[in-house]
């Protein structure tokens, strides 16, 4: 394979990303199922980066799942869209950093909804008024949160505890990238690197000394869709696309997965504890499986911040033996204690999945 | 009474068979290629569709028709041009002004450059090739081996790449890469007999004589597979053999093939020295970016400029045959014009 | 054990690496016309069968050219040999023939287990 060669696909997908006086919006799924994800992006922001970075308590969701499973009509949406630029216009920003990649996608596609038809905006802004009082700027700059990482992972570097590599052999760690469906391939002029050799994710991996591993399912979707996995009957189709990913990534045997999107990692973590009890396979070394991140995880890990801050602990592969491949320095005992060191207890072993402590 | 001048601008098929025709008939022909060589694209071809004649033999023909009967320049762009009274005079690249009474644009086409395809990997995985570049090995004699130095097992021939395709912007048919592709898959099969060729095809188009008769040869005394259904994408597993994913639509359902080489049959593209030459000549082009004839039917050599004839592939894709007798009609329509010394609609007819 | 409601989904992609080309060979070499199928449908258009059944020449040359013979001795069994497609066939595919061999070492299969 000629890497070098995707250099120039790069250049022509170059997308401009704001570079301070940030509004941050949350993920439904991330602040829930790994919480310790968008503390760890703001404080890497605040504290290394010096960024002015302003979420409003005020906001919600974007209802990008509601609108992708049809239970939310896309004029509603639309409207609640425009509450969340309102809330943005109302502190003065106009950079906005969404946290999830489905609302990133969602953002974008209403915002270029609204410039081919310009009544539905005029409408929409009647809408928000009637409902709320409220009015709203577009915002001049849209990059999501893994976006921003990116043009600062060069920073990051410089200010880094440790690499991504093999602390025992020296050698770079093998890194899967996964990016998010609605990052790139609805929009691809607006996603780094486009949508057919994604650089938003890469770039983060190369500038932290990590390897690379391109497997001919890269761009296969992880299987999450929205429409179909809210009905049980239908995990199955799910789990099938997640199956599809790690049989293809399995013999370049990688050492973790980056994603940037939160429901991917949701599916490609907790997807190989479904596919060991369904099937009864595992991947990854020793049927522990291969550990899957969230950039903003990866990002906080490298700057040596506590792995149980980062909410390392909630990850149903277990990371700790990659933490020991990089040669982090974290408390095993203190996996399972909350604030003030209380004993949150420990989750259930699985049958066929094997788990560290 | 002075011979009458006439500058050829590209020296491919088009042009020589022009300039010799011209030449033949007793004007004075200047014969102007940007490049070092005579014969365009065919110059590097190797055997020709329906026949399996050799590229080299057309161009040695055509070759004779210009050595020393016209005035060939190399090295040779256009870079000004100026028309006033009755005649056209061009400033060359390689340090030469010439006067001409009328001009023929011979200028061709570039192939689409496959990289734009980027979910075909192009120059990103070593065993994804173009047309062209297996038209090469061809003519190297070398044996065809896969970037491990090994023999190929499978090979897969793509049709339609950078044709009938809105994102590359290329929405027509470049013609000629069906039949071009059924020639290289029996190529490939006489050199490696055991080779699996498999066709990835959208429709066939065989529209001139012998050509069906070479698709039935393909199927019935090569064993070469057709499969309806575009490429969707191109993988490259560990061993650099390329994992192929298109629908069978005649079955309808999705196919996985690994093959150990994928040939991407590229289109015609509006050459880059046609689109300069025309914007400097104010030459019109049409939406497909080759130049628009005054009439398709029947004035299929004038551009929208008098004096200005046009023959070959700068106008469309064609195939070389078309290609002759384009360039031939362009050359009788040039020197018509000539003797009459004015251009109308009803003298042209 | 939790109960989970669903299974994992089968992958239904023709998988040309993976199927086994042994009942293709022998069937080209039983009836080598069928090579220059170019999949027109004249014969499963004027099929007398196909009015009745699922039956379709065409996808069955479609299928055997993938080695994707899973249901093949069903679709066969619904030939009435009836001759037309032979008759209507532009490429000259002994469509008789064709049906027969696929029957005949179909059954060569099924005796040999």
């Amino acid at each position: 394979m000629n890497s070098e060669a995707k250099k120039t696909i790069w250049k022509n997908y170059q997308k401009e990303i704001a570079d301070d006086n940030y509004f941050y919006l949350r993920s439904c799924v991330r602040q829930n199922f790994f919480p310790g994800a968008e503390p760890t992006f703001l404080r890497i922001m605040k504290e290394e980066l010096q960024k002015d970075i302003y979420e409003d308590p005020g906001h919600t969701t974007c209802t990008g799942i509601g609108y992708h499973t049809d239970i939310v009509p896309f004029e509603t949406t639309m409207t609640i869209v425009a509450r969340q630029f309102a809330l943005m216009t109302s502190h003065g920003y106009k950079n906005l950093v969404p946290s999830c990649i489905t609302s990133f996608g969602l953002y974008s596609e209403v915002i270029d909804t609204w410039n081919h038809h310009p009544e539905i905006l005029k409408r929409i802004r009647q809408n928000l008024k009637k409902a709320t009082g409220r009015e709203f700027e577009i915002p001049k700059n849209l990059a999501h949160s893994s976006d921003i990482i990116y043009k600062f992972r060069k920073e990051i570097a410089a200010k880094a505890k440790y690499k991504l590599i093999n602390s025992n052999t020296g050698e770079p760690l093998k890194v899967v990238e996964h990016i998010g469906c609605h990052y790139s391939k609805m929009f691809p002029s607006k996603g780094v690197g486009g949508a057919e050799y994604p650089y938003v994710l890469v770039g983060m991996i190369e500038s932290w000394g990590g390897e690379l591993i391109d497997y001919p399912e890269r761009r296969h979707c992880c299987g999450f869709g929205f429409r179909q996995y809210l009905v049980q009957a239908n995990r199955g189709f799910t789990f099938a696309c997640t199956k599809k990913k790690f049989e293809s990534m399995e013999p370049y045997k990688p050492d973790m997965i980056i994603t940037n999107c939160p429901g991917c990692p949701m599916f490609l973590d907790k997807g190989q504890y479904a596919i060991s009890e369904l099937e009864g396979k595992t991947y990854g070394q020793d049927g522990m499986g291969i550990p899957v991140f969230t950039f903003e995880e990866v990002a906080g890990l490298i700057m040596g911040y506590d792995p149980w801050d980062i909410g390392l602990q909630v990850h149903q592969i277990s990371v700790e033996p990659l933490l020991n491949k990089m040669g982090i320095n974290y408390d095993p005992e203190k996996k399972y204690l909350g604030i003030n060191g209380k004993y949150l207890g420990k989750p259930v072993s699985p049958n066929v999945l094997k788990t560290c402590c | 009474m002075p011979k009458k001048k006439i500058a050829v601008i590209g020296g491919g098929i088009a042009g020589m068979e022009a300039a010799g025709q011209l030449a033949a008939m007793g004007l004075e022909v200047s014969l102007l290629e940007k490049g070092n060589i005579l014969g365009g694209h065919v110059a590097n071809w190797h055997h020709l569709f329906p026949d399996g004649k050799l590229a080299k033999e057309i161009i040695a023909q055509l070759k004779s028709g210009v050595q020393d009967k016209v005035d060939i320049h190399f090295g040779a762009e256009v870079y000004k041009l100026q028309k006033s009274n009755n005649y056209f005079t061009l400033n060359l690249t390689d340090g030469q002004n010439i006067e001409a009474d009328a001009i023929l644009v011979a200028t061709g086409f570039d192939l689409f450059d496959a990289s734009k395809k980027e979910e075909y990997g192009y120059s990103i995985y070593d065993n994804v090739l173009t047309s062209a570049d297996l038209e090469e090995k061809f003519n190297s004699g070398k044996v065809l081996k896969t970037s491990n130095g090994a023999i190929p097992h499978k090979i897969a021939f793509i049709h339609c790449v950078g044709s009938r395709d809105e994102k590359v912007g290329n929405t027509y048919c470049s013609k000629v890469c069906c039949i071009t592709a059924v020639k290289q898959a029996i190529e490939v099969k006489k050199i490696i007999p055991e080779v699996e060729v498999y066709c990835f095809y959208m429709d066939l188009r065989f529209f001139d004589r012998y050509f069906e008769d070479t698709y039935f040869e393909a199927q019935t005394k090569y064993g070469i597979q057709f499969i309806r259904g575009r490429l969707s994408e191109a993988s490259e597993d560990m061993n650099g053999a390329i994992i192929l994913k298109a629908e069978d639509t005649l079955i309808g359902k999705p196919l996985k093939l690994t093959v150990d080489m994928v040939v991407l049959m590229v289109g015609k593209v509006s050459s880059t020295g046609t689109q300069e030459l025309s914007k400097r000549l104010s030459i019109q082009l049409d939406e497909d970016r080759f130049i628009k004839t005054l009439d398709s039917h029947t004035l299929f050599n004038f551009s929208n400029k008098e004096g200005i004839f046009v023959a070959g592939t700068c106008t469309g894709p064609k195939t070389i045959t078309e290609t002759i007798a384009d360039a031939r009609s362009a050359a009788m329509q040039a020197a018509s014009y000539l003797r009459n010394n004015s251009f109308s609609e009803n003298n042209s007819k | 054990m939790p109960e989970w409601g669903y299974k994992i989904n089968i992958n239904n992609q023709i998988d040309l690496d993976f199927n086994d080309k042994k009942y293709l060979q022998k069937l080209i070499e039983s009836e080598p016309s069928v090579k220059s199928c170019f999949a027109c449908g004249t014969c499963s258009g004027v099929c007398s069968a196909g009015n009745f059944t699922q039956l379709s020449l065409r996808k069955i040359i479609a299928l055997v050219s993938r080695s994707e013979i899973q249901d093949l001795s069903k679709e066969l069994s619904k030939c009435m040999l009836c001759g037309k497609c032979t008759l209507v066939c532009p490429r000259g595919v002994n469509t008789r023939n064709f049906i027969l061999s696929a029957r005949k070492l179909l059954n060569d299969i099924e005796i040999a287990k």
